[in-house]
């Protein structure tokens, strides 16, 4: 062969041809629509932060002690006496952050351009299996410094479970290893969030990509590319993901890194969003926090389950409501009727309905960092009750009433013609 | 469309910048005016540290050895700032044990090695100037910013005693307090050289609670730039590539 | 060129100034990582160096100081003991130090600064047991031709009072001296020998 390189691929190829047949079925030969906007992103993204979380955890983990006694003090020892170590623990703080701002964004791309519809709709599955093992690796990662937030979030969170009927309060014990939480439960939190759920992630990952590869990547228009196909059998509107798309991402990732560095280098704690100032006193099982908020990326449901009132003298109907509030996002694809997938192309009523969706998730999420009296209270008109739990109340039936409603609003709706080619 | 989601992701961070706001008992929060390059405020504040607050409070995270950082030599901190500890690689550890804290205290005295990352420099800043005279506490002292602390005005020799008359005033429907402050006794400093000094040991808790702070940002500076000399080849190559689309 | 030769060209060259440019970038990333697995602030100030009052030692007397972990033995020789060690040189394996197990300032009959002093690692150089100090009137259990010594109870190696490996150990090298300086006649500092002796 022409240059040492290429004998050696060609070496290589002969022994394991599937490395290059499978180079060519997703990458250089896999053909993705070509109007691919900012919103396509966050996909490649998202793969970005994954592999930054895992290896600035694998950095801090050899430095972490999971021990109550320890934790604490071993993060302040990466902070200072680890050479570097303080770039590597904002690193993995900022990540987690960035992780769930990205996660959204993209799962908003699939509300704006109906990604979730057929055949898509198992792509779509496995994302929320991703979002809610993602949600599970946060919840126990961020026991693991073991401040006064880190503390009583768990206990609050794990006390959830103990409202359900019959088996909660054994499920709760079960859970933390103990009576409360506890040494067991940050040691087996660690064991969690360092191996098993990222394991877990790395494997649906793979399968959210291989089943989206199999259908092929939905675009802006909603149109479907593999319908106009060349002499070749290579869709019209289509491009190769290599170099096209490499290269795009390439100029898209040193820009994220850039807003990644900002928050990092400047603004780390970010005003108590990204890392909580509570979080600095060391946890104390003898002292509540005045205010305990889950971090910012589960206010929306923190709000949600708030705003259900105790029934029949149980927490449980709020839980269920908060769980419902995730699950409920599994029903996408099929409470969707409306044949047209892109908002390019939809009827006023979706998007009506995903303008109040977005503005809803984000007065819920404010409302879950705010503790309940922040707006003050109504009058004796309203019983004085709590206008921020009011609103919330309002606003978690508007959540609600997105997916509950939409199989009649999306039935309703008048659209437009879709075209059969993709726009730029 | 997007313009209204930038605009809505950045809404609660302005709204954080907006209150800077009132602690717990109402008190208001002063701005705290320190300047974290100024090594001599920073030192002084570590003098102040080790003889006022060492006695009670630890800094179990902090070496003693990070204080070259701002300014100290290694003889110099041995001779002014180390009474408890031989080696200069050893952490800031008080005298006073877990047990006695809690014992003579009520609560034991925080560490402070974070105690800026938690309560904010501003708090810090306000709450050391706002102590004054209760005969009704265990202690003798009370704080405005923080009612019925358990510590003891630790500064009072520098301070002087004060008095406080909280008197509510009713106006319409919304009670606020005005508070009266008294001198009852001098103390070595005037009230602008007491600031000073509390300025100078806020400055260097401030310092204590993340002292790669300003390294950080120096390392931030030059990222960013990298990353912009790499952003402007990232982008012509996708340019270049993409000329063939279309 | 031809046009399409010339494109060809530019993207090559953005292909390579991008790729270098990201290279040093991720070589950037890399430092604080790689740095992080170097000796913390903590292990530093555990390693640090030891100061050793040698006042009350009397003459024949072994003092044992930590030192990183290891015991770091000084003994106050004897007139006799270094005589000892003269004749202890064609029993040993290593008599002029030759392989480097010692300071420069070690490197000498007594592999000490002064005469009179001798600080060693008191670890034996073949799987690391701490050997024992046989004075020479153990002869009866360590032989005729013992001068004083340590022997290490784990494998059977002896050593003489300067640390030197005897012939037929299974240890193979001389005991290490590590490196100390005289900061003045009372006191050794050991494990740093840059402060003027």
């Amino acid at each position: 062969m022409a240059t040492p390189i290429a004998a050696v691929l060609n070496w290589v190829d002969e022994r394991m041809p599937t490395l290059g047949e499978e180079y060519r079925k997703h990458m250089s030969e896999y053909y993705a629509p070509k109007n691919f906007n900012f919103w396509y992103y966050f996909g490649a993204m998202s793969m970005l932060v994954l592999v930054i979380q895992i290896v600035s955890g694998i950095f801090l983990t050899m430095h972490y002690k999971p021990d109550a006694n320890l934790a604490f003090g071993s993060v302040e020892y990466i902070m200072r006496d680890v050479p570097g170590g303080w770039l590597i623990r904002y690193i993995h703080s900022t990540g987690a952050s960035m992780f769930f701002i990205v996660v959204y964004l993209h799962m908003f791309r699939a509300l704006l351009y109906g990604s979730y519809k057929k055949p898509r709709e198992l792509v779509w599955i496995f994302g929320v299996i991703i979002y809610l093992c993602l949600m599970a690796e946060a919840f126990f990662g961020y026991l693991l410094p073991w401040g006064q937030m880190s503390y009583w979030g768990a206990q609050v969170i794990v006390n959830l479970f103990s409202s359900v009927p019959f088996i909660g309060p054994d499920l709760s014990i079960l859970i933390r290893g103990d009576f409360v939480v506890s040494d067991a439960t940050l040691n087996r939190f660690f064991a969690l969030h360092v191996i098993a759920v990222p394991l877990v992630l790395i494997g649906l990952v793979a399968a959210h990509i291989l089943a989206l590869h199999d259908v092929g990547s939905n675009n802006p228009d909603g149109v479907e590319i593999k319908k106009n196909k060349d002499a070749n059998g290579k869709p019209l509107d289509g491009i190769p993901f290599h170099p096209y798309y490499t290269v795009k991402d390439a100029a898209g990732a040193v820009i994220f890194l850039a807003v990644f560095s900002a928050i990092l280098f400047f603004v780390p704690e970010m005003g108590g969003y990204f890392l909580e100032y509570n979080n600095f006193v060391p946890a104390d099982p003898l002292k509540t926090p005045l205010h305990i908020a889950p971090v910012w990326y589960f206010t929306p449901y923190y709000s949600i389950l708030r705003a259900v009132p105790p029934l029949f003298n149980s927490q449980f109907p709020g839980v269920m409501a908060m769980g419902l509030a995730t699950m409920i996002l599994f029903l996408l694809p099929w409470l969707d009727r409306d044949p047209v997938k892109s908002i390019r192309y939809r009827g006023g009523y979706f998007k009506a309905a995903l303008a109040i969706f977005v503005v809803t998730f984000f007065v819920l999420g404010y409302l879950g960092t705010e503790p309940t009296n922040v707006w003050g209270q109504f009058g004796a008109w309203m019983s004085n009750a709590d206008r921020a739990t009011v609103a919330a109340r309002f606003f978690t039936v508007l959540y609600f009433a997105f997916f509950i409603l939409m199989p009649w609003y999306t039935a309703l709706d008048k659209s437009k013609p879709v075209p059969d080619r993709v726009t730029m | 469309m997007k313009k209204l989601l930038i605009a809505l992701i950045f809404a609660p961070f302005a709204m954080l910048a907006a209150s800077a706001g009132a602690s717990e008992g109402g008190y208001r929060i002063d701005r705290a005016p320190i300047n974290s390059k100024d090594v001599i405020s920073l030192q002084a504040g570590a003098r102040t540290f080790a003889n006022y607050c060492m006695n009670c409070h630890g800094a179990q995270f902090v070496r003693y050895n990070r204080l070259g950082d701002i300014g100290l030599t290694e003889a110099q901190i041995k001779d002014n700032l180390m009474f408890a500890s031989e080696k200069v690689g050893d952490t800031m550890k008080s005298a006073l044990t877990l047990k006695d804290g809690k014992a003579w205290f009520g609560v034991a005295p925080p560490d402070l090695s974070v105690i800026a990352r938690s309560r904010g420099g501003d708090w810090l800043y306000t709450y050391l100037r706002t102590f004054y005279r209760d005969p009704s506490t265990a202690s003798g002292w009370n704080n405005a910013v923080f009612p019925n602390v358990g510590m003891p005005h630790a500064l009072w020799t520098l301070q002087g005693e004060r008095g406080l008359e909280v008197v509510s005033v009713k106006d319409g429907g919304h009670e606020t307090h005005e508070y009266k402050w008294s001198q009852v006794s001098q103390g070595r400093q005037s009230a602008t050289q007491y600031d000073t000094t509390v300025r100078d040991l806020v400055n260097y808790l401030v310092w204590m609670g993340e002292p790669s702070a300003n390294a950080r940002k120096k390392i931030g500076v030059v990222v960013l730039y990298c990353l912009g000399v790499l952003f402007v080849l990232a982008y012509a190559m996708k340019r270049e590539f993409w000329k063939d689309v279309h | 060129m031809s046009q399409h030769e010339k494109i060809d060209k530019a993207r090559r060259n953005l292909v390579v100034a991008t790729s270098v440019a990201g290279g040093l970038a991720s070589v950037g990333v890399a430092v604080p990582f790689a740095a992080s697995w170097m000796p913390s602030e903590r292990a530093k100030a555990a390693g640090a160096p030891v100061e050793a009052d040698i006042s009350r030692l009397a003459p024949g007397e072994m003092q044992v100081v930590e030192w990183r972990g290891k015991p770091v033995w000084i003994l106050r020789r004897t007139k006799e003991m270094l005589e000892g060690i003269k004749k202890s040189d064609p029993m040993v394996s290593d008599p002029k130090s030759e392989v480097p197990q010692q300071p420069d300032y070690a490197k000498n009959e007594f592999r000490s600064i002064k005469e009179e002093y001798v600080v060693l690692e008191g670890v034996c150089t073949h799987l690391g047991c701490s050997p024992q100090m046989k004075t020479v009137e153990a002869r009866a259990e360590m032989g005729e031709t013992w001068e004083g010594g340590f022997y290490c109870p784990c494998h059977g190696s002896k050593f003489d009072l300067a640390g030197r490996v005897y012939k037929g150990s299974p240890a193979p090298i001389n005991l290490p001296v590590p490196p100390y300086v005289f900061v003045s006649e009372s006191t050794i500092l050991i494990g740093d020998d840059k402060k003027g002796a």
